[in-house]
């Protein structure tokens, strides 16, 4: 048995959310530099160029890169050997996150979804724990923007249409999304589980850092298969046409029903922001 | 690179093309989906609105809180869709411009085609970069929306680019179109 103090994962919490919001990720940061050499029209150029410069300017200034701060989204993986004491953990949680945003002048975002009263301390966070083997505790914060959160789409395709259908419907998506989710963006998408499981997994693909593959040698081809096709829309950095506009396609897959295909998309934009610490 | 300052006129409005870019310097007011349900009521009871819409630019933003000594936190433009639903109703009441990202409505574009009015795009997510274009910022109303209160904002060559012109053309279509590998 080890044993955490909430404490420390609310202080963690609130480091979190300011350098998940400012600090935006090498992998990211290179990904804009190398789509500026590949990119083929000068108004496609200047938006990467512009991008790196806001990276760089939310750096040095620790401002946030975006002013929609997200919904703080926490991934937590808690090993089933921890012992969790000195209050409650989701409170624990939720005031790193007034903390951070309070402390970091980051926008306060969630509001009730009829009066659309703003919380003003933009909790709660949405928590999704698994409990795994062992005595560790791993935290990750995922604050993401509404503008590419509303292009999210879960379906239940019909198994025949195999894996046809599953790409069809995720370069459609990325069609109709068009502009709207802020491109160059990553596009998350897990294949199979229930609907629930599989919206989890598409958001959790995001946390992949951009350049690496699935090990699974079949989602990895159509990784790559996936991003020509969407990059050939001509869509392109911020909908005005050109060739990037998605820097990575991160695919997931669970064991799914036997009547089932569940298939979810969640697209993530140029602010792929997300930072973790393990205790 | 065209210079504008609002309030704008229809010569200045009808010299604008999609995919031109555009430097504002001036005054816009910002307003995102609560604050433009509030105006559109003002607008229903026949009553005045917080600025004067004539000629005006609304641009959809609700910035992050300024920290000690910044006029503004970070404000990029948030997705426009959302305000279809009630940018017809200010064009006809004079608005002339709006800044956001991401494609218009068919009953939007008809609007500006009809009562010549322009949609903008600024980059969206470029948010600490936009901030410095901004000189100074005011909430005129509706300061319990918090981020969403409207805001008389002074910009100094703030970039954006021209997606709708009167004509009726929109550069996301024309762009798409041109690099689109079928």
């Amino acid at each position: 048995m080890r044993t955490i103090d909430v404490s420390e994962i609310r202080d963690t919490v609130r480091m979190l959310c300011i350098d998940a919001n400012t600090d935006l990720g090498e992998d990211v940061v290179r990904a804009f530099g190398e789509s500026l050499e590949k990119e083929e029209s000068p108004a496609g150029k200047a938006v990467f160029e512009a991008l790196l410069q806001n990276a760089k300017i939310a750096r040095e200034e620790k401002s946030p890169m975006c002013q929609d701060t997200g919904f703080t989204v926490v991934f937590l993986e808690v090993g089933q050997d921890v012992v969790l004491s000195g209050g409650s953990l989701v409170e624990s949680i939720n005031e790193g996150v007034r903390q951070g945003y309070r402390d970091g002048f980051l926008r306060k975002s969630i509001c009730d979804p009829f009066t659309r009263a703003n919380t003003k301390d933009n909790t709660p966070a949405v928590i999704i724990t698994d409990i795994v083997e062992g005595d560790k505790l791993k935290l990750t914060i995922a604050p993401k923007g509404g503008g590419s959160e509303n292009m999210t789409r879960v379906t239940m395709l019909t198994p025949s249409g195999g894996k046809k259908a599953i790409i069809d419907f995720i370069v459609q998506r990325c069609q109709e999304a068009g502009s709207n989710p802020c491109p160059p963006v990553i596009v998350g998408a897990c294949i199979g589980g229930t609907p629930e499981k599989a919206a989890i997994l598409a958001k959790k693909a995001l946390l992949r850092k951009i350049g690496t593959t699935n090990p699974d040698p079949e989602l990895a081809e159509m990784e790559m298969e996936l991003l020509t096709r969407i990059n050939n829309l001509g869509i392109g950095p911020q909908g005005m046409g050109c060739r990037i506009f998605a820097l990575a396609v991160h695919l997931e897959k669970h064991p799914c029903h036997i009547a089932s295909l569940p298939l979810a998309v969640n697209i993530c934009c140029h602010a792929s922001r997300h930072k973790e610490v393990e205790f | 690179m065209k210079k504008v300052t609002p309030p704008l006129t229809d010569d200045v409005i009808e010299d604008l093309k999609a995919g031109d870019q555009v430097s504002f310097t001036g005054v816009i007011y910002t307003a995102r989906d609560a604050a433009h349900k509030r105006l559109v009521d003002l607008l229903d009871k026949g009553e005045d609105l917080p600025f004067d819409i004539n000629g005006a630019v609304i641009y959809y933003v609700g910035p992050s809180p300024a920290k000690p000594g910044q006029v503004v936190g970070s404000a990029g433009p948030t997705t426009s869709y959302r305000m279809d639903a009630y940018a017809p109703r200010l064009i006809k009441a004079g608005l002339k411009g709006m800044i956001g990202k991401g494609k218009r409505g068919k009953d939007v574009v008809d609007a500006m085609v009809r009562r010549k009015a322009v949609y903008f795009a600024a980059i969206g997510g470029a948010a600490a970069l936009i901030a410095r274009s901004i000189r100074k910022v005011e909430i005129i109303a509706y300061e319990d929306l918090g981020p969403e209160a409207v805001r008389r904002m002074e910009v100094e060559d703030f970039r954006v680019v021209v997606i709708n012109d009167t004509s009726g053309a929109d550069l996301y279509d024309i762009g798409q179109e041109k690099y689109r590998i079928a």
